[in-house]
Order: structure tokens, then C-alpha cells, then sequence
């Protein structure tokens, strides 16, 4: 039994451990304002906002695509859909504004639409003493993961920019503290256990059962290969998998342990204050839905060849804390895929938290996606370099690449070839022959192997140009503007 | 006694103006809706309507508070069933055996069926036959429907149809696949005969020729991507009948096919369509084979039967736009002039002919877009594949047919080393050379002159070409790129005998309107535009008139919306029936009302929610609803129907000339594009667009749907890739591989502009021009300009192959090539500084 507010009112659900928000919403509650274009999280036709009670008793609203929410993750907040903002005829500014742009054509996406722009509008209350402006990168990311095949977006961003000057009309259960769950029994199919003790005694009892966090990637063998879960267990609420320390390692290093379970959503200001090549390559993975929900730790423990923040991580020497049945451990992340989905993760263990390094003021950091979408799209290969420059001269160069071969890979030849060496064009065109023997990536649906090996190779190119920026002869523009920020 | 409402609140103000010009006598309305001349336009003046004009989607309100009701989301009783598809694995093989019994006996099955349960026609074929309803023994695509099963619930059907395909109910002998049109061509495999326009004399064009020009395009094909995937919900009446509700821009075709399928009548089939979300095409002939399987699950177990594709079976099972092979080989004069020629296109049909018959003409009617192509032969060929059948979208092939000739103009520019806009300019249609290679001629020569160069001002062409010359030079990696292309297109079904539209008017007696037509709604803005021709003709404001959900029982035999043509033949049947209702109240009005003065019959006019007639002093009103009330007292029928043909059009296809089209939209864009020739990955910069709808009907829809289309079009030919396996199984097939634009591909600056000023030559709906399919096509500016940025790369001297889309991967791959052949030895490595 799940117990949450919708659209204000009190619900109790009876679940199973695999139903969908949309499939709460649809079939049992018979709310069909939100829609399904994809059941896949990729469109946002579904978008639902999800209110979560703050240490000073404020909701704070985010979006997240319903098809892949699992519904007990429900429990204890606030959902709103479409059908709640107005109130009577009276619209909200989210709706008022799409009215009055042309916003909606065939209106099949505008549910979602109006819910995106709500929690940007909910975002921008929060913030009226200092209120940012929304830029077009604002836009993007609060808009980028609502597919419309209609309009061509233009009324869309006109309804964003101008919801503010419509009545402010805000139901005021918005402000509703959600009511709070009774602690669920650790024997339930779907368990949300709350300390990690708790969540490596689950895992060791129920050895079967599979871990979700954000769902964004394993809803999709619910809604596309109808996997059937008896038993889930939930790592959102796990106290030690939410927090983010400061840490200063064995080696010295200095940084901070990011808990498996933090949203990319949750590590967006800290990367855009201290890594901006990482949070630019945050705001390209997914979309606000998706960033919204999914982790750092799944998009690890997942061992996809084409995640976005491995390769970022093996460059900046990142380490794993795991947590199982024998105890905790360090885990150095380069020695953590060991093939195709294939983990060093030992039975009944779990990722507890990732190891990111201050940043170091010598060392840089660049980081190139490439992808036929610039907004939500997943890598064709991605490039993450880092390295040091000393009296002219490469030093500690770490590229790691994805897209490449069967999982996220450092590319130790090219090292190799890069290390002490001055970024000339010959030892780059060392380094280029190098990558050759680093990897054999191979064709599939994102791409060939020729186009993955050959711009693999100019990425070489393009660090290349870049460390040499600034330089006499050299390009003054090595990048397109919309991909360098 | 029937009583009458109270009116005193229903009359409408009687502040609007007046405009006395508006008096028209009932001939100068009955031969604007059938001439063909130029005559004055609808006399109501502009300033008085413009607030009506530009108002919003009828269900805009409904859009944005979840209450606008899809067909996934219409109630059902509490016993419907939901039906999954089995979809062959195999392109191309045998199904040997099929053991249905075997499903039908699974846990939570209530019905399956396949091909031999069917009582009626097994062929749904929409023009021609060629589609078989479930697969009886050949199988032609991956994807192709085998059975379908029925459950209580939508996942229990799908895990049900996934079982059965486990436990290997179905058994295929496995062929190799036909997956390459052009081998297919070459062994003349066609699902249709090809066809062949001609003009002149074209090999001695082509000998004649001071430069002939020659090579072969890849244009790709694109999903529809309608956000509502195909859907339906099928009630079973109480005799032999079903009511189906459906996602659907065909409702008279389904309607016939179903009733075929089962065997019946078609008078005990209705089929109702209140809106999609989303067609663009691919709900023409697409959206009736799931009617026509759920109307048989409905009526074999008399249970109300939904079913709707989740979208990566939708995306496997439906046909596409036509991916085309062009080849062209064209004479021109040393100015760039084309003599003549020939263009061959090659459509990839797919596995059954479907509407391909007339989208491959189309392309062959758009091969010269807003070119003269001098004495040219124009073949069309029709090749099979097994791949799904390959449908309408948006432009009907004729995008595929243009960019043959636009890629022809950027060779030549390059060929004869000027601008490609110039060379543009020099071939376009003019006062000398205005006939087409099918024997049209092209109207309203000015108007398309006039908007090329506007946009070439507007958008400050020349000096942007300059400043791209100089940043070009300077700059090794990032390049850019700017193309003006036009539009031309054809307006009318090619098909003569779609061209016809009816519409059903009621008046009740509190004044309200209820207009019914026969086209659907699927975003484009059709029924506000049939709503606000309605409130014009008959005078009111247009909340006083309601439309309802498309119905084949309402209006009959009715044509797909498509070809762009809703509005026009739709708009203009609904006039017919306000027109013929109004001459029947204006009689009743000057025999019956006001009879001691008497009304002037030939003043009379509905205007501001009256009934007007005279002038000044002798002017007399009679608020709506009263004459409503009388009329209904008089015993005058309140009800009308409205039908429109269009006129004057015509094509002969044995000697592929005539006049397909009563007329054409034109529309220009310039588009710039920077381009990272490290690793193709580009940016649309800005885009500057001015589109000629005519007298707009709405200009807030038509903008939107000039945006809209110019967007979709851009993703047609950038990043909307489609990718099959070798065993033709469709692998880009949903949101996370197949990339439709997003919010971020909007371009930062993007000046959209409908030309004023001219309206229609001919007499459409208040001179207003189709809107749906033409913009789409300004899209190609974006490629031509992503061309024209590579060719930077060998100093403009190479029109570089870009075949579409023009992914990151091929721009690269095109930019590899050019600087391989135009730096010999030199890799891009060494050539960047």
C-alpha cells in the first residue's frame, strides 16, 4: 500500500513491485491527462511532477517521466499532474501561457509541456529574491527532454518566457507536507530500506532481488521486454547512498565520496562550480526527468560501454566505497569493468559512494561527446581527457573513451604515446596511431566503426588544438558554440 | 409544445463595424466558391477580423488541462479487451505453420486470430491491393503481423503474444531479404509500372549543352513520429455493425475496409475520429489495419476491443516516408541555365504498392521545384523491398523529388564557380520559360520572384556571404555555410477524384451552430479554420459554433486529410452549406419578416450576429437568434449540407501531362549552419523565412505550421536516421535511437514571415493557400547550406556528396573526402594548422 497526495488529495494505492506512476495514474486512478509517447523516458509526453517535503517543510517540485517511475517511489510525496494546476477555469501560468503562444498543436505532448514549464515556474518561485534569468541554456535543460512533433518548439519557449507575466494562480495544497509513510516492512516486494546496513541485510537475504534507484534504465525491461519483478529493493532512501562528504583518502587525495544514490540533478552545482567540462556533460546526458532521477551509481554499476560519466571518471582517477555482506572496501574505478556488463562487484554488494578529487588547478580537464542529437542523446564515442602541463610537456595524461569498445576503457597506448611529450604535431600524430591499437570500436545503430575510430582520432586533434589555444597560429575557434557550453 | 430558449442573453453585441462593401449578390458567393478567375477577395475588411483570425486551436484550453480526450484515453467498459500483435521476426520467408489453438488455449487469452479467421476480405490494400490483413503464407517484411491475440489487459496480451512466439506456435522458413531499392530497380522489381513525364526534346539538351552536370543522391527516408501512436477502440453494435474510434486521417477509408473485413455493409460500420495526436501522413492508409483487427476480435467475441502499438512495434510495423535514389544529368548554358535532362528517382516502396503510385509521381511533379527544367525526361520508378510499406508523409515524396534538383544547383553553382543563390535565381520559373515538364503553367510568377528577393534583403544575404568567406578563410576546423532555397508545390490530390470534400451545418433554435465536415483533426488547426469560416459566413463570433468529432455517418464518403488540402476543400464545402442555408433564411426573411416595411432581399447580409439589410437610413437588423426562432416557427429546415469539388484540374498519366494542381504554394528560407569539420557535428545558426499562404484563414496556426514544418524537415535531413540490420530488421526503433529535433534545435535565430499581399490566383477559401505540406520542404536550406559550408573545404571549387540525413557521421565522412581529394597526402590533422 503506497499513500501519497495527488494533486492534493490523499491516496492509498495497493501496487505491485513493477507498476508505473503512469500505469497508477492511467489504469487505476483513471487520470489519463499524462501520456504515453514512448514508455521508454526518452519523449516526456508523461511528465509528472513529484514533491518532495524539505529540512524546512517547503515541497520542492522536479519532473520525471511517469512511464519509468516506479509508483512506490510514491510514497510520502506530492505528485502533480496535468489535470491538478488549473483551478476551475482559472489557468496556470504554465497553461495560460501555452494558450496564449500557440503552444499546443495536435496536444498529444502538451501535458507533459505544461508540467516541464510548471516545475521551471515552481523553480523560479523558489527563487525570487535572487532570480536567475532564463537563459537559453535554462530552457534547454527544463525543456530538452519534452518531444513535440508539431509546433517546432518556438510558441514553446515564447510560453516560457512569458508564463511569469500571467496571474500567478498556485494551488495552494502545493504546499501540502505529503503525508509520512509508515516505515514499510523490510519484507516487502518492494523494500526502501533507510541505512545501509539495512540495504546489504536486504541484498544478502533476498539475493534475487534487483536494486533500483532512478529506474531510468531498468524500467525499460518492464515497459519493453515486460519483465515481470517480484522483489525490488529500493536505494533511494538509504541515508549513506544520499550524502555527499568531504573526504581526504589513504593517498592524500583530497575530495568528496558521492553517495551511489545522488541524482545527476543533486551533483549539477557542485560539478558546474568545480568541474565545468563535467557539468557541461551533465546538462547533454539525458534530460531534466532523467537527471532528475538518475544517479551517479547507476550509471556505474550499470557498466553500459556507452555511459556518460565513466570515462570523465577514469580520467579524473576516481575510486569506488563498496559495501557487502563481508564488510567495505576501496575499489579503484580502473579496476572495476571487466567486460561487456561485466562488474568487479562481488556477490550481495553494493556501490556505496564514488570518489571525485578536488580539482587540481595544474591539471585540465576536457570532456567531448558526440552524438547525432546535441539535447538527450546517448554517445556515439565520448572523449575524456585530463592532464598536466609542466614546462611545456604532458605529464599524468589520462583519456579514457566510451563508445569504444565493450565497456568505458582508458586508452593506455595513446597515454603512452602523450606522456612527457611536448603537444606537438608528431607526438600527436604518435598518439593518433596509438588510439589504432587502443581500440576496435564496432557499427551499431549510433554509428560505424569507421566514423567512431576516425572521430575518436580527431578528438586527439581537437585536444591538441585546444592545449595549443592561445598560441600564435593556432584557431581562435576549435569547437561549435553550442557543444562548448 | 416545443418552447423555444430565451434569447435576451445570446444576441451578440452590436458594436462590431460595419462594412458596407460586404453586401455581395448570391451570384458573386456561389462563383467564388466554383470560378477559377481572380476575383475580389471576401469583402469583410482585415482590421475588423484580424482578433478573430489569429485565435487559438479550438482545443487549446483542453490541450493544456489534460482534458482533450485521445483514443487510449476514451472510457471502456469494464470487460474490454486488449489486443497485442505477433510481428514476423524475419524480412522475408514462409510461415509453414501457425497454431492458434495452442494460443488460444494460454493462460489469459480470451481470443486470437489470424489469417484464416478472417470472414471478409483478407486483402487491405488501400488503393491497391497488396496487403494482406495478417500474413497467410509469404511474409514481406520484418515486422509484417501474424496473429493477433486478445486479453484482458494490455500487458497480458503483450506477455502473451511474447509466450506463444517462445513456445514456437508460428513456424518460418527463413529467404534471403531484397533490402537494396536500386538492385531492385535493376531487376525490375516494381510494386508499381514506372512512369515517365517528358518536355522537349532532352538528349539533344543534353548534347547541346555548353556543361552537363551528372550524380546520384541518397535521400533517406523518416518516421513519423506522431507523439500518439496508432490506436483504436472498437464497439460492436447491436446488428452486425462496429463503431470505431481511431487515431485516423482517413475515417471513410477505414470505414470500408473494416466493413470488408468483416464482410458487411458499410452502412453498419461508423467510424468516428475526434482528434489525433499527431498524423503527418501516417495515419492515412497506416491507421486501418489495427481498426480492422480489433472491429474482428469486437464483433467474434462481441466485447468493446481496444488496442493501440507500443511505439517500438509501431515504429517495426508501419510504413515510412520513402527513402529515394536520384540520379540526374542535366545540360546547362555557360550561365548556369538548365537546357534539359534527365532526373530518375528510384522510391523504396517498401513490400506492397500502398499510396506509392502517387508519391512517386509526386516526386516526378516537384523534380524542378521552382526551376524551369527545360526539355527533361523525368523517370519514376517504383521499387519492392521487404521492408513495411512505405507511406504518406508530409510533402507526399515531393521533398524526396526536390532534392534532386537543389542538389543540382549547388553542383552547378560550383561548376560555373558563382554563387549558388545566383544560379537559383537564373533557373527559376519566369515569364519565358513558365511551363512545367508535365505541362502545367506556372502561376503567379511575381509573387515567387518578388518573395526570393525579399528574403535575399531581408536576410541580408550577400553580406553575411561575405563575412562567411572571410571567416572561412581564417577559420581551419569550424566552417560555415548559408543556402537560400524556394519552394514550389503543387496544391491538390494528384489523385482527381479525392478532390471533393462535404460538410454538414445545423443551426439550433438558440442560435447555435454545429458544423461537421470531413476532414480530421490531427493539430494542424483544420477545425479552428472550419470554425471561423463558419462565424464568417454566417456573421457570428466563433464560440457560437461548435465542431464535432469527424463521423462517417455524419458526412459520407469522404476524402484522407491530406495533400495539404483540408482547409481548402473542407473549408469550402462548409461555405457552400452556410451559403445555401443563408439564401434560404434571407427568402424566408424578405417573404416573411418585417413585412410591412419590407427587407431589401439583395442588401441582405449576416454580420455582428445579425441579420442586416439596406443601407443607412433604410437599414434594418434582425438579431440572429430571433431569425433562427422564426425560421424554426416558419418551418424552414435549420440544417444544410455544404460539398466542393475542386475545378479545372486534370492529368492524363498515359502521356504524363496536364494540370494536376489548381495551384501552388511557394516559400524561400536561408539558412546558416557552422560545421566542426573534426567531427561533423554542426549547429543551425539562424534561419530567415517568408512563406506565401495567400490571404492567411489564421496566421497564428499558419505560422505554426510553417515552424513546425520547416523543424520537422530539418530533422528529416539531419539527425531522423533509420537504420535497418542486414536482415532488414528495423534497429533504430524508438525515441533513444531514432532522433526526432528537440527543444535545443531550435535555432537561436529564427525569423519566420508570411508574405502579404498576395493573395490567391485562384478561388480557394477566401484566397487563402494549403499550409500543411510546403514548409516542410524550406528545410532543405539546412542541407544545402551544411553543403555549402563543406565546400568551403576545397575553396567551392566541389559540391561534395551529402546524403541525407546528413548525421555528424556523413558530414565528417563528406568533409574526410574533400579534404583527402582537395589536400592529396594531407589527413585532417595536417591540414588544420
Amino acid at each position: 500500500m503506497i499513500d501519497f497526495l495527488l494533486n492534493g488529495q490523499r491516496r492509498q494505492c495497493a501496487v505491485s513491485p513493477d507498476t508505473s506512476v503512469l500505469e497508477l495514474l492511467r489504469d487505476t486512478l483513471g487520470q489519463t491527462g499524462t501520456k504515453e509517447g514512448c514508455a521508454s523516458g526518452d519523449c516526456g509526453a508523461c511528465t509528472v511532477a513529484i514533491g518532495e517535503t524539505g529540512p524546512e517543510g517547503q515541497v520542492n517540485y522536479h519532473s520525471t517521466n511517469a512511464c519509468i517511475t516506479p509508483a512506490h517511489q510514491l510514497q510520502g510525496r506530492q505528485l502533480v499532474t496535468v489535470e491538478g494546476l488549473a483551478q476551475g477555469d482559472a489557468l496556470h501560468p504554465a497553461q495560460a501561457a501555452m494558450v496564449a503562444c500557440h503552444g499546443s498543436q495536435c496536444g498529444f505532448c502538451t501535458p507533459g509541456i505544461v508540467m516541464s514549464l510548471f516545475t521551471l515556474h515552481e523553480a523560479q518561485r523558489g527563487e525570487r529574491q535572487i532570480p536567475s534569468p532564463l537563459t537559453p541554456q535554462r530552457l534547454e535543460a527544463a525543456l530538452g527532454g519534452n518531444l513535440c512533433r508539431c509546433t517546432g518548439y518556438r510558441p514553446i519557449r515564447d510560453a516560457a518566457l512569458t508564463m511569469s507575466e500571467h496571474p500567478e494562480r498556485r494551488p495552494q495544497w502545493l504546499d501540502a507536507a505529503a503525508p509520512q509513510p509508515t516505515a514499510s516492512s523490510s519484507d516487502a516486494p518492494f523494500a526502501q530500506p533507510e541505512t545501509l546496513a539495512e540495504l546489504v541485510e536486504l541484498r544478502r537475504r533476498h539475493p534475487e532481488a534487483r536494486l533500483v534507484a532512478g529506474a531510468t534504465d531498468l524500467w525499460l525491461e518492464v515497459t519493453q521486454r515486460l519483465t515481470r519483478f517480484e522483489r525490488l529493493i529500493d536505494v533511494t532512501r538509504v541515508a549513506e547512498l544520499n550524502a555527499i562528504e568531504a573526504t581526504t583518502l589513504g593517498d592524500g587525495r583530497h575530495g568528496w565520496w558521492i553517495g551511489a544514490s545522488v541524482t545527476y540533478s543533486r551533483l549539477e552545482p557542485l560539478l558546474e562550480e568545480r568541474f565545468e567540462p563535467f557539468a557541461h556533460l551533465l546538462h547533454r546526458l539525458g534530460s531534466a526527468q532523467i537527471r532528475n532521477r538518475g544517479t551517479l551509481g547507476g550509471n556505474i554499476a550499470n557498466a553500459s560501454p556507452i555511459g556518460d560519466t565513466p570515462p570523465v571518471l577514469l580520467t579524473l582517477g576516481s575510486r569506488l566505497w563498496l559495501a557487502g555482506p563481508d564488510g567495505e572496501r576501496e575499489l579503484p574505478l580502473d579496476d572495476f569493468f571487466l567486460g561487456y556488463k561485466q562488474t568487479a562487484l562481488r556477490e550481495g554488494e553494493v556501490i556505496r559512494a564514488i570518489f571525485l578529487p578536488h580539482p587540481d588547478p595544474q591539471r585540465h580537464l576536457a570532456v567531448w561527446k558526440l552524438s547525432k542529437r546535441r539535447e538527450d542523446d546517448i554517445s556515439a564515442v565520448l572523449g575524456a581527457f585530463s592532464w598536466r602541463l609542466e614546462d611545456g610537456v604532458m605529464r599524468d595524461v589520462r583519456l579514457a573513451f566510451g563508445g569504444m569498445a565493450a565497456t568505458p576503457k582508458r586508452a593506455r597506448a595513446t597515454e603512452a604515446a602523450l606522456e612527457c611529450q611536448a603537444p606537438t604535431r608528431a607526438a600527436f600524430e604518435t598518439a593518433r596511431l596509438a588510439l589504432g591499437d587502443d581500440f576496435q570500436p564496432m557499427s551499431d545503430v549510433r554509428g560505424s566503426a569507421q566514423y567512431r575510430q576516425l572521430s575518436a582520432t580527431n578528438l586527439l586533434e581537437r585536444l591538441r588544438l585546444t592545449i595549443m589555444q592561445g598560441e600564435t597560429d593556432s584557431p581562435r575557434e576549435v569547437m561549435l558554440h553550442a557543444y562548448a557550453h | 409544445m416545443r418552447t423555444l430558449t430565451k434569447l435576451d442573453d445570446l444576441a451578440a453585441s452590436e458594436t462590431a463595424d460595419l462594412d458596407p462593401t460586404s453586401a455581395r449578390s448570391r451570384e458573386t458567393q456561389r462563383g467564388r466558391i466554383e470560378g477559377d478567375g481572380p476575383q475580389a477577395r471576401a469583402a469583410e475588411s482585415q482590421a475588423s477580423v484580424s482578433h478573430r483570425h489569429a485565435q487559438a486551436h479550438e482545443s487549446a484550453v483542453k490541450h493544456v488541462t489534460g482534458r482533450a480526450a485521445y483514443i487510449d484515453d476514451l472510457k471502456a467498459p469494464a470487460d474490454c479487451l486488449h489486443l497485442a500483435l505477433a510481428l514476423s521476426p524475419v524480412a522475408h520467408g514462409r510461415l509453414t505453420r501457425l497454431d492458434l489453438a495452442k494460443v488460444r488455449a494460454m493462460p489469459g487469452v480470451v481470443d486470437a486470430v489470424g489469417f484464416a479467421d478472417v470472414p471478409g476480405h483478407t486483402d487491405i490494400g488501400p488503393v491497391f491491393p497488396g496487403d494482406p490483413i495478417f500474413v497467410e503464407e509469404e511474409i514481406s517484411y520484418a515486422g509484417q503481423v501474424l496473429f493477433a491475440v486478445a486479453a484482458e489487459s494490455h500487458r497480458a496480451a503483450r506477455e502473451a503474444v511474447s509466450a506463444a512466439l517462445a513456445q514456437r506456435i508460428a513456424e518460418i522458413d527463413e529467404r534471403p531479404a531484397s533490402l537494396d531499392p536500386v538492385v531492385a530497380a535493376e531487376r525490375g522489381e516494381f510494386v508499381r509500372p514506372t512512369h515517365v513525364q517528358q518536355s522537349g526534346d532532352w538528349e539533344r539538351a543534353l548534347a547541346d549543352a555548353a556543361h552537363v552536370i551528372e550524380a546520384e543522391q541518397f535521400v533517406g527516408g523518416q518516421e513519423h513520429f506522431y507523439l500518439e501512436g496508432q490506436a483504436c477502440l472498437v464497439q460492436p453494435t447491436e446488428d452486425e455493425g462496429v463503431i470505431v474510434h481511431t487515431s485516423n486521417q482517413h475515417p471513410s477509408e477505414t470505414q470500408k475496409l473494416v466493413a470488408e473485413v468483416l464482410g458487411i455493409p458499410f452502412h453498419a460500420v461508423t467510424v468516428e475520429v475526434r482528434r489525433m495526436g499527431g498524423g503527418f501522413g501516417g495515419k492515412e492508409t497506416q491507421a486501418s489495419p489495427w481498426a480492422c483487427i480489433a472491429a474482428l476480435i469486437a464483433r467474434r467475441t462481441g466485447r468493446t476491443t481496444r488496442i493501440r502499438l507500443p511505439r517500438a512495434e509501431d515504429m517495426r510495423v508501419t510504413g515510412k516516408r520513402h527513402p529515394f535514389n536520384n540520379r540526374y544529368r542535366l545540360g546547362i548554358d555557360e550561365a548556369g541555365v538548365i537546357q534539359g535532362g534527365e532526373i530518375t528517382v528510384i522510391g523504396d516502396c517498401g513490400y506492397s504498392p500502398d499510396l506509392s503510385e502517387a508519391i512517386v509521381d509526386r516526386a516526378m511533379f516537384h523534380s524542378d521545384n521552382a526551376y524551369s527544367l527545360g526539355e527533361a525526361r523525368v523517370t519514376g520508378h517504383r521499387a519492392r523491398t521487404h521492408t513495411a510499406s512505405n507511406t504518406a508523409f508530409r510533402g507526399f515524396g515531393g521533398p524526396q523529388g526536390m532534392m534532386a534538383i537543389e542538389a543540382a544547383m549547388d553542383d552547378i553553382a560550383r561548376r560555373i564557380g558563382e554563387d549558388p543563390l545566383t544560379v537559383r535565381k537564373r533557373n527559376l520559373y519566369r515569364v519565358d520559360r513558365q511551363m512545367t515538364h508535365y505541362g502545367q503553367q506556372v502561376d503567379q510568377i511575381d509573387l515567387l520572384h518578388e518573395l526570393v528577393e525579399r528574403l535575399e534583403a531581408s536576410s541580408d544575404y550577400w553580406t553575411r556571404r561575405r563575412a562567411i568567406a572571410d571567416f572561412n578563410a581564417e577559420s581551419p576546423v569550424i566552417k560555415r555555410g548559408l543556402a537560400l532555397t524556394p519552394v514550389k508545390f503543387g496544391i491538390s490530390f494528384t489523385a482527381k477524384h479525392l478532390n471533393q470534400a462535404g460538410a454538414l451545418l445545423h443551426v439550433y433554435t438558440d442560435g447555435s451552430v454545429q458544423i461537421n465536415h470531413g476532414g480530421t483533426e490531427m493539430g494542424q488547426g483544420l477545425h479552428t479554420k472550419i470554425c471561423q469560416v463558419v462565424a464568417r459566413e454566417l456573421g457570428l463570433d466563433t464560440d457560437r459554433v461548435r465542431i464535432t468529432a469527424t463521423r462517417t455517418d455524419k458526412v459520407p464518403n469522404t476524402s484522407p486529410t491530406a495533400a495539404s488540402s483540408g482547409a481548402d476543400l473542407n473549408g469550402q464545402a462548409a461555405r457552400d452549406a452556410c451559403v445555401r442555408l443563408k439564401e434560404r433564411l434571407f427568402d424566408f426573411a424578405h417573404d416573411f419578416l418585417h413585412t410591412e416595411q419590407g427587407l431589401e432581399r439583395e442588401t441582405m447580409r449576416l454580420e455582428a450576429g445579425h441579420l442586416v439589410a439596406g443601407q443607412g437610413e433604410s437599414e434594418r437588423r434582425i438579431p440572429w437568434g430571433e431569425l433562427v426562432q422564426s425560421a424554426y416557427l416558419g418551418r424552414i429546415s435549420l440544417s444544410e449540407k455544404g460539398f466542393y469539388a475542386t475545378p479545372l484540374i486534370h492529368y492524363d498519366r498515359n502521356v504524363g501531362q496536364g494540370r494536376p494542381f489548381y495551384y501552388y504554394a511557394f516559400g524561400a528560407a536561408v539558412a546558416e549552419v557552422s560545421v566542426d569539420t573534426l567531427t561533423g557535428e554542426y549547429q543551425v545558426d539562424r534561419v530567415d523565412i517568408l512563406h506565401d499562404v495567400g490571404d492567411s484563414l489564421n496566421p497564428a496556426i499558419d505560422i505554426g505550421q510553417v515552424e513546425g514544418g520547416f523543424i520537422q524537415g530539418m530533422g528529416w535531413l539531419t539527425s531522423e536516421e533509420l537504420k535497418w540490420n542486414d536482415a532488414g530488421q528495423l534497429i533504430s526503433d524508438g525515441p533513444a535511437t531514432y532522433k526526432i529535433p528537440t527543444f535545443g534545435d531550435l535555432p537561436p535565430v529564427f525569423n519566420v514571415e508570411l508574405l502579404e499581399g498576395h493573395p490567391n490566383s485562384m478561388a480557394s477559401i477566401y484566397r487563402s493557400k494549403a499550409v500543411g505540406e510546403p514548409p516542410f520542404m524550406l528545410a532543405i536550406s539546412v542541407w544545402s547550406a551544411l553543403r555549402d559550408a563543406l565546400a568551403s573545404l576545397a575553396d567551392y571549387r566541389e559540391s561534395p556528396r551529402l546524403d541525407t540525413p546528413a548525421t555528424p557521421e556523413r558530414v565528417l565522412l563528406a568533409a574526410e573526402t574533400l579534404r583527402a581529394r582537395h589536400a592529396p597526402g594531407m589527413t585532417s590533422q595536417e591540414k588544420a594548422p
